[in-house]
């Protein structure tokens, strides 16, 4: 059991920016979920509309990189408008299932080879970072930095600088937005949306509002995550939403700092088992293969979904009196 | 206001004979032709009606009668089939409800809707209109909302006081017994500046301690010039406190007038009572047995 | 009170939405220009070959891949070549559309659509024999009549599925997102015991089924029941069954590994029927077998009085409770039907694609959510009608838009239905908003 490599390999899961575009998809679901009540199960389709948007906006119209980030941007805020529009009206779990669908349908279109021109199909899309010119922004010499776990190459940490700061100029914007009146508004809906609107608020309005900026959120951790790997379809998958949302409960749905945590919680906990695992079934402690190991980890994701669901839905920053879809 | 004055009753509301859809002197709310239907059953079916302005008026009429429905229609709450009304001269037909809550209408809920996930003074400070803060560009910047914010808090905080809830301003509306809520759910209308109150069915579920207090604070509306139109059941408060009542039965207005003179009114008592002729309508419907009727002679 | 208002301008909106929709699919099919002959080259196998006649290569020819679970296309360049990645060492069939050879042009031997099997090598060539000749062009009609018996097929097998979502649903108010594995599930305990286990077929799949209801008797006693008395919420309930959707998805694929497995009998002969429409004996068995099953089903629902006091639980769980139905145990036969029949449909989706995934529950679980929002939610026969239109849409839309964008249909359905007519077909106008 070589514990060094695994510890080693966990440490460096709490600061990846794979983390980071985790956390600004879970940040935009407490946008939508925590604190404005909507059920949004395609947290996956916002994340796929801000990486593609980025990427096709160099690779085929030949943006700078800046150029293809906000044109992933307005994606994400159309895709919310599109969305929300016909859908904001509908009940809880109907809303989950038409935001499911919705994300389906963008992952499918991206992975169709009628588009593959475009969009690459199922081989994805790669070397926009240097085309766009986002790889020769980087502000760092070339060599090592960090100490330890936290080593990285001069482009990673670009990527990771990079990402850090859009987390907190979102997790500032959040803060912002919800200790202010909107924010009121909007807490006000997630409760009781009749009483908001005796008392003359225009509840769709806010809806929607809310939709857009956690969709922003959603976007930017896809961009994010398309400024570090590829993009590619298959990584937009229902599975990611699930996992964002467990990110979420876990931190906290109603709390600024609770998706960033769990993210952080959730990822780090993910490269720990995904390194203890098959060392324990390959040291013949655990009786199955190393492959079996690999999936262990996530019938354990499952299992604590559940768990935290129905024993502490709050998560770990969260306030239970606060809660609005416990009863 | 003390709750043991008998109540000043508005007089000269009416233009002409007390009859279902008579004009009043200085009508608020004037209702035409409004129909309402869910599946074969109509609802509302209500030719002519005209709420005075700055009086109480009470919209009774056994269950089914429609008096929830209605008022859902001039809320916005729900679509009619046909009508129109007008609200201070403007058509509020097919205006959504949050628009006419903005126009200076307010309304309150037969099931107490205080948002209990909030505090009660969050609570209180959504009430309030034109919040600069609650724009979603201007909310960012603290600057442009703060001294508003505080101003609003001042406002609710006198409030709070006055209905004897300041105490609990930091606590969340969970935690406030029935009554209570009741109290802040009215708080919480008047933050709205509102000119026309509409409360749906304020005492149902409330104790009779509570009773007075309430009444008191919706007899002090109309000390302050608002115009108050509520749903209720127990006669006994109507006759206390209402000026104008409006008598409800099969979605029709069956009677309007003073309420001494509507309660004797035949119509009104076979809509009530079929069998029971001969049985004080507030004995048949009250559901506290005292309010003293000698003090209100 | 109705909050589905019906403004003009929303509706306005709303319909502009589903054009816009369409369009972008529509407008995708006359871009993409047919310039892409080679297709899927991140998989490590392929199928590849050359189109010439006499010598001289035909560009623009289109050639699509078909396998377990795996469609692709692509079109050959210029110098006649293509290439198409396949995941997996499977059997593939390969066709090349006649109608995009020059006129007077056709496959001479061995039929548009042939087949290859990748048993041995990591590619394979296939060539076709093409010169002059009439083409054995079928039909629009007769290629939609065929898509139709498939559909038929297919949504049969669907509506087992949905029947059982639909009556949770209707008796508990929960979306069940972990229906997909039960679907899984029915087919992983037909492998295990056919398979490993070698027990007759046709005893493994009756108890394939038993088991499957057993899986669903032992969720409600072990998780819902007991949440339900807790009193947790519907939003609660949901993500817990999507976290119970993980648990067993990944709990399968821990036990039978990512590939693809067989159930015996797989490969049954295909029989010719009329026209170009050709089922297999399988095709047969299991449109045979899912008759029986849904007029069982029927008779359960329509006759007994366990079925009727679904109906009633659906309905009003309330009265119904106050009438004296003892709604706990109405709700545990729910669940164990709505398991078998799940399970059911597992083994005959297990022969139908054909093969055994992990995920293969997962794959079809939004396409069961449409047939039954389509249907009406809470209804039983809703469903079933939901999926056979499902099934349909699915198996014909591939004759319109290429297919592996055949799901979009039904998912831009099921959003549709949502939004225009929440009820379903024949659901109650309730209020969804």
């Amino acid at each position: 059991m070589d514990w060094g490599t695994i510890i080693n390999n966990t440490l460096a899961g709490l600061l990846t920016p794979t983390t980071i575009a985790f956390a600004l998809a879970a940040l935009g679901l407490a946008m939508h979920f925590g604190f404005a009540g909507l059920l949004n199960f395609g947290i996956a389709g916002f994340m796929a509309i801000g990486a593609y948007g980025y990427a096709i906006s160099v690779l085929t119209f030949g943006f700078p990189w800046w150029g293809g980030m906000i044109v992933g941007i307005i994606g994400s805020i159309l895709f919310a408008i599109l969305l929300g529009v016909p859908t904001l009206r509908l009940r809880g779990d109907y809303l989950a299932i038409v935001t499911i669908a919705a994300a389906e349908i963008v992952r499918l279109l991206f992975l169709t080879t009628a588009f593959t021109d475009v969009t690459g199909s199922a081989d994805g899309l790669f070397g926009y970072n240097n085309a766009g010119g986002f790889t020769d922004a980087n502000p760092f010499p070339p060599g090592s930095y960090g100490w330890g776990p936290w080593t990285y190459n001069s482009e990673t940490l670009w990527v990771l600088t990079f990402g850090l700061g859009v987390l907190a100029v979102c997790v500032w914007f959040l803060w912002a937005l919800m200790r202010s009146p909107w924010g009121r508004v909007i807490k006000g809906i997630r409760e009781d949306e009749e009483a908001i609107r005796a008392l003359g608020k225009n509840v769709f309005a806010y809806k929607l509002q809310a939709l857009i900026i956690g969709g922003i959120f959603g976007g930017m951790g896809g961009i994010v995550y398309a400024a570090f790997a590829n993009v590619s379809p298959g990584v937009y998958v229902t599975s990611i939403t699930f996992f964002i949302w467990t990110s979420l409960l876990l931190g906290g749905a109603a709390t600024i700092w609770g998706p960033v945590i769990g993210a952080v919680i959730f990822w780090t906990l993910q490269a720990f088992l995904s390194n203890v695992l098959p060392e324990l079934a390959l040291a013949g402690i655990l009786p199955m293969t190393g492959i079996q190991a690999a999936t262990l980890r996530y019938v354990l994701v499952g299992i604590g979904l559940m768990l935290l669901v129905i024993y502490r839905p709050q998560g770990i920053f969260g306030d239970k009196r606060e809660l609005t879809f416990v009863k | 206001m003390s709750n043991n004055d008998a109540p000043q009753k508005s007089t000269g509301l009416h233009i002409g004979e007390a009859k279902p859809g008579c004009k009043k002197t200085d009508p608020m709310l004037v209702i035409d032709h409004v129909k309402k239907s869910f599946g074969g059953l109509t609802a509302v079916d209500v030719d002519h009606l005209e709420i005075p302005k700055n009086a109480i008026t009470a919209l009774i009429g056994p269950n089914g009668a429609g008096k929830t429905t209605l008022f859902n229609l001039l809320t916005g709450f729900d679509t009619p089939d046909t009508g129109a009304w007008e609200f201070m001269g403007t058509s509020l037909s097919g205006v959504p409800s949050y628009k006419v809550a903005q126009l200076g209408q307010v309304r309150t809920f037969q099931l107490t809707k205080a948002l209990s996930l909030l505090t009660v003074l969050d609570n209180m400070k959504l009430g309030a209109k034109n919040q600069v803060g609650e724009s979603i560009f201007r909310a960012l910047f603290p600057g442009s909302w703060r001294k508003q914010d505080a101003e609003i808090e001042v406002k609710a905080l006198e409030l709070l006081k006055r209905f004897k809830l300041d105490t609990k301003k930091a606590d969340f509306a969970a935690s406030l017994s029935g009554g209570q809520r009741k109290l802040l759910e009215m708080a919480r209308a008047l933050m709205t500046d509102p000119v026309l109150v509409m409360l749906d069915e304020p005492m149902a579920g409330v104790n009779p301690a509570l009773t007075q207090s309430l009444l008191g604070h919706v007899l002090d509306l109309k000390k302050e010039g608002m115009t108050v139109l509520f749903v209720e059941h127990d006669m006994h408060m109507v006759r206390h406190i209402a000026d104008w009542v409006v008598v409800m039965a099969e979605g029709k207005v069956v009677a309007e007038g003073p309420p001494e003179t509507v309660m004797n009114e035949q119509a009104v008592i076979d809509a009530y009572l079929g069998a029971h002729q001969d049985t004080d309508l507030g004995v048949v419907t009250g559901r506290i047995s005292i309010i003293d009727e000698e003090k209100d002679k | 009170m109705n909050f589905f208002s019906v403004d003009n301008p929303k509706r306005f909106l709303k319909l502009i939405i589903v054009v816009f929709t369409a369009l972008i699919i529509g407008l995708g099919l006359l871009v993409s220009p047919a310039q892409a002959d080679s297709v899927g080259e991140e998989f490590d196998h392929a199928v590849l070959g050359n189109v010439k006649i006499k010598g001289e290569p035909i560009g623009g020819v289109r050639i699509v891949v078909e396998g377990p679970s795996y469609t692709a296309e692509t079109v050959t360049a210029d110098d006649g070549s293509w290439l198409i990645g396949v995941p997996t060492k499977d059997t593939y069939s390969v066709t090349l559309d006649q109608n995009t050879l020059p006129e007077g042009i056709a496959v001479l031997e061995g039929g548009a659509s042939q087949e290859v099997d990748l048993g041995l090598s990591d590619r394979v060539v296939k060539n076709f024999f093409i010169g002059q000749g009439d083409r054995n062009v079928v039909s629009f009609f007769d290629q939609f009549i065929a898509r139709l018996i498939y559909g038929i097929n297919f949504g049969l097998m669907l509506g087992l599925a949905s029947v059982g979502l639909s009556l949770v649903f209707g008796t508990t108010g929960l979306s069940n997102f972990a229906h997909g594995e039960m679907v899984t599930f029915g087919a992983v305990a037909a492998l295990i015991l056919g398979v490993v286990l070698e027990v007759p077929i046709w005893v493994a799949i009756p108890a394939a089924v038993l088991i499957s209801a057993g899986f669903g008797w032992s969720l409600d006693a072990g998780l819902w029941k007991p949440l339900r008395k807790k009193g947790l919420g519907i939003v609660q309930l949901m993500i817990i069954s999507i976290g119970l959707s993980l648990t067993v998805r990944y709990v399968i694929q821990f036990f039978i590994g990512g590939g693809t497995e067989q159930l015996p009998g797989f490969d049954s002969p295909k029989i010719n029927l009329f026209g170009s429409v050709a089922l297999s004996v399988n095709d047969l068995y299991s449109m045979g077998i899912s008759i029986v099953a849904i007029l069982g089903f029927a008779i359960w629902l329509l006759k007994t009085n366990t079925g009727k006091a679904t109906r009633a639980i659906s309905d009003n769980p309330d009265l119904a409770a106050a009438s004296g139905i003892d709604v706990d145990k109405v709700v545990r036969l729910v669940w164990i039907i709505s398991a078998a029949l799940a399970g059911l449909s597992g083994v005959l989706w297990a022969y139908f694609r054909p093969g055994i995934k992990w995920d293969m529950g997962t794959q079809i679980l939004l396409l069961i959510f449409a047939a039954v929002t389509l249907g009406g939610l809470g209804t039983a026969f809703g469903a079933l009608i939901g999926a056979l239109i499902v099934g349909i849409l699915v198996e014909t839309s591939s004759l319109f838009i290429p297919s592996d964008l055949k799901y979009v249909g039904a998912l831009v359905v099921l959003i549709g239905v949502l939004l225009f007519r929440p009820q379903g077909l024949m659901g109650r106008k309730q209020r969804v908003g």
